[in-house]
């Protein structure tokens, strides 16, 4: 194999080289021209999406980061991440949190957030093998490692809340087997399994770029008013390689609608499909910030209001003269701002016997709370389902839904959103496709499928799976006497009411941190104390 | 359109075919403006079960505990089949009535409204 570099880098005369020249080396001379192996036998996945690029050499990455460099700055924060963890733990500052129901809001982290960062750590591993420009496939090597130190700082850091607080310990394995993560899963399952610039343009653009600001700034804001000042530092050391990824996000996109015209409708829809798979799977989030901080730093409308009103239609703005559009069903997003954090919670009260978290119901000084910031839609239409929940705890009859939801196609949400324009009523999408019915709960959803049929028809729908018999563990006779399915679901999926989800007041957590902090379980219920006479258990290690 | 894929003819598997259902197959229910169910839900059901057994045997134990389902007039309750309405033969099977695989059954009870002016 000839060793000729692409462009002429500057030879090595044994002097310390400047960075521009490390990287120049770094990159373009890693890249050769082969000459006993035809270039589509090396570069075998680069074609088939249609997509064109002329020239690789017009990739600029906007960072020059070396690898040496790239080291450096790491190594640096890693020991800034861990001396701030260890000062945390010295200190038993998880008890120094505003309640324990913000631990449950990093039982979602470490359950659906840690697993999604490994699976893009995976994608990004593939994609650094297949393009065939030096500097891209670069950028998606550091970006592979940066996934992956994501998934471990958040581990580590979790971890030690994991010594004192249930529904932690098993969170691969819930990863893969919960219901309500297979949201997350199927997410990065689509993108991995699709081609490398679609990986690239869903990923590094339209999550990365457009939305992961949403994850990192709520969640990282919401700790820091809660006094967990160890998320704060993963968080913190997590987003300056968010920002690298971003500005890698829309590098890619201007590089590829630069290289050939042919290449916008192909962008553009994948930009439709990644926004609005991106903006459901973050519907989680709305939940997190308008129900589970007890100090809460905005509402999600707010927060969608700054981080894609107002900068995703500045960015789009810009990407106009490209011939790109804002996302289809961007317009939805803007109306249902006003309910999906509701519709979420109540989705997940019901279920609580099979979440991974337990639940409770807003307190009235919550719920002035959510007037305020839902003017139009709360006291309208939310408040009085809580209230009516409320009335039924109070009278020893609480409300649960024993029934497994109909889940949508794509997505994989519940059926829980309503119609753009009418908020009394679910929306419902079907479609037919070789003589079969499927199910969405948006236009959204409905439209990805459509363009790919082949590939969602096997997408793996937890509560079809439990009703074909696969989610119970092997020592399960479904002919027995007594075989309850809805059990052994929750037993193959690791889930216990009382330790992993089930109802707030009665859970392990609530029960602990009272007679281990003398503080409420619910700041905003001071005088309720959970019920638990018996003295209380340090969780199963 | 279709998936671009590496190879020729890719096909993902059809993973919720009725045969894998072990004789029964999935029937989707809704109550429209009763969001109390914040979701439509899923079961398996025979397809040989009366639609008459399906109202008195298996809807209470779905939406039961709604206080409104035991002042629903059934003769007045307006069903839906994938959207479209139709009038139920309470004494033929499900699929007699069309109802198949993976159909969508969603009911308005327009004698009960829902709660609180909010469709709860």
């Amino acid at each position: 194999m000839s060793n000729t570099a692409t462009t002429s880098a500057p030879q090595s005369t044994g002097k310390k080289l400047s960075l521009k020249e490390n990287y120049a080396l770094l990159t373009r001379d890693l890249g050769w021209d082969p000459s006993y192996q035809k270039a589509e036998d090396i570069w075998r996945n680069v074609q088939f999406e249609g997509i064109k690029i002329h020239d690789w050499d017009k990739w600029e990455d906007p960072f020059r980061l070396t690898m040496d460099a790239y080291w450096k700055y790491q190594g640096e924060k890693e020991r800034k991440l861990y001396a701030i963890l260890d000062a945390f733990q010295q200190n038993n500052a998880q008890f120094n949190v505003t309640d324990v129901r913000y631990v449950q809001a990093l039982k979602l982290f470490i359950n659906a957030v840690v697993g999604m960062e490994y699976a893009s750590h995976r994608g990004f591993n593939i994609i650094g093998r297949e393009f065939p420009g030096t500097a891209a496939r670069i950028a998606a090597q550091m970006q592979a490692i940066d996934e992956l130190r994501h998934a471990q700082t958040q581990t580590h850091a979790l971890s030690h809340y994991n010594k004192y607080f249930a529904g932690m310990s098993n969170f691969p394995y819930q990863y893969d087997r919960t219901w309500y993560l297979s949201i997350p899963k199927s997410f990065f399952e689509d993108a991995v399994s699709s081609g490398p610039f679609e990986f690239v343009v869903g990923i590094c653009f339209a999550f990365e770029y457009v939305l992961t600001n949403l994850v990192f700034m709520p969640w990282m804001s919401g700790a820091a008013y809660n006094s967990d000042m160890s998320t704060v530092s993963f968080g913190f050391s997590a987003q300056s390689d968010e920002a690298r990824h971003m500005t890698l996000g829309i590098e890619v996109i201007k590089f590829l609608l630069e290289q050939d015209p042919a290449n916008v409708p192909i962008v553009q829809g994948w930009i439709d499909k990644w926004f609005w798979r991106g903006y459901r799977l973050l519907s989680l989030v709305a939940a997190m910030m308008d129900y589970m901080l007890p100090k809460r730093v905005m509402s999600w409308a707010e927060a969608w209001e700054i981080y894609y009103e107002q900068n995703g239609g500045a960015l789009f703005a810009d990407l106009a003269r490209y011939g790109i559009r804002p996302p289809k069903h961007a317009d939805v997003t803007v109306k249902e701002k006003h309910h999906v954090g509701h519709q979420l919670w109540s989705t997940f009260y019901q279920f609580r016997h099979a979440a991974g978290f337990p639940v409770w119901l807003p307190k009235e000084e919550e719920m002035q709370w959510l007037s305020a910031k839902y003017p139009e839609t709360f006291d309208k239409y939310y408040r009085p389902r809580f209230e009516h929940w409320a009335e039924l705890e109070k009278q020893g009859t609480p409300f649960a839904n024993p029934t497994l939801p109909q889940l949508c196609q794509t997505c994989q949400w519940p059926l829980l959103f309503t119609e753009p324009d009418d908020p009394t009523q679910i929306c419902y999408r079907e479609g037919a496709y070789l003589g079969e019915k499927f199910h969405f709960c948006s236009d959204g959803c409905k439209d990805i499928f459509e363009k790919e049929p082949e590939k969602y028809v096997h997408a793996h729908l937890p509560v079809h799976q439990i009703y074909q018999g696969s989610y119970f563990m092997p020592d399960v006779n479904p002919t027995a006497p007594d075989f309850n399915p809805l059990v052994e679901a929750l037993r193959y999926m690791g889930l216990t009411a009382g330790h992993d989800g089930g109802d707030f007041n009665t859970h392990i957590d609530a029960k602990n941190w009272e007679a281990w902090t003398k503080r409420p379980a619910n700041a905003h219920a001071p005088h309720v104390t959970p019920t638990a006479p018996d003295t209380p258990e340090r969780k199963a290690a | 359109m279709s998936t671009q894929a590496i190879r020729p003819g890719y096909h993902g598997t059809m993973k919720d075919t009725v045969d894998k259902f072990h004789g029964n197959q999935i029937l989707n229910i809704g109550w429209d403006q009763h969001l109390m169910y914040a979701t439509p839900m899923c079961i398996p059901v025979p397809p040989a079960m009366p639609f008459g057994a399906l109202v008195q045997q298996v809807l209470p134990g779905l939406f039961g505990q709604h206080p409104q389902f035991a002042q629903i007039d059934w003769t007045k309750t307006q069903w839906q089949r994938s959207g479209e309405a139709f009038t139920p033969d309470m004494d033929k099977s499900l699929a007699d009535n069309g109802l198949g695989h993976k159909a969508m059954l969603r009911f308005k009870t327009p004698d009960q409204p829902g709660l609180a002016g909010a469709a709860f």
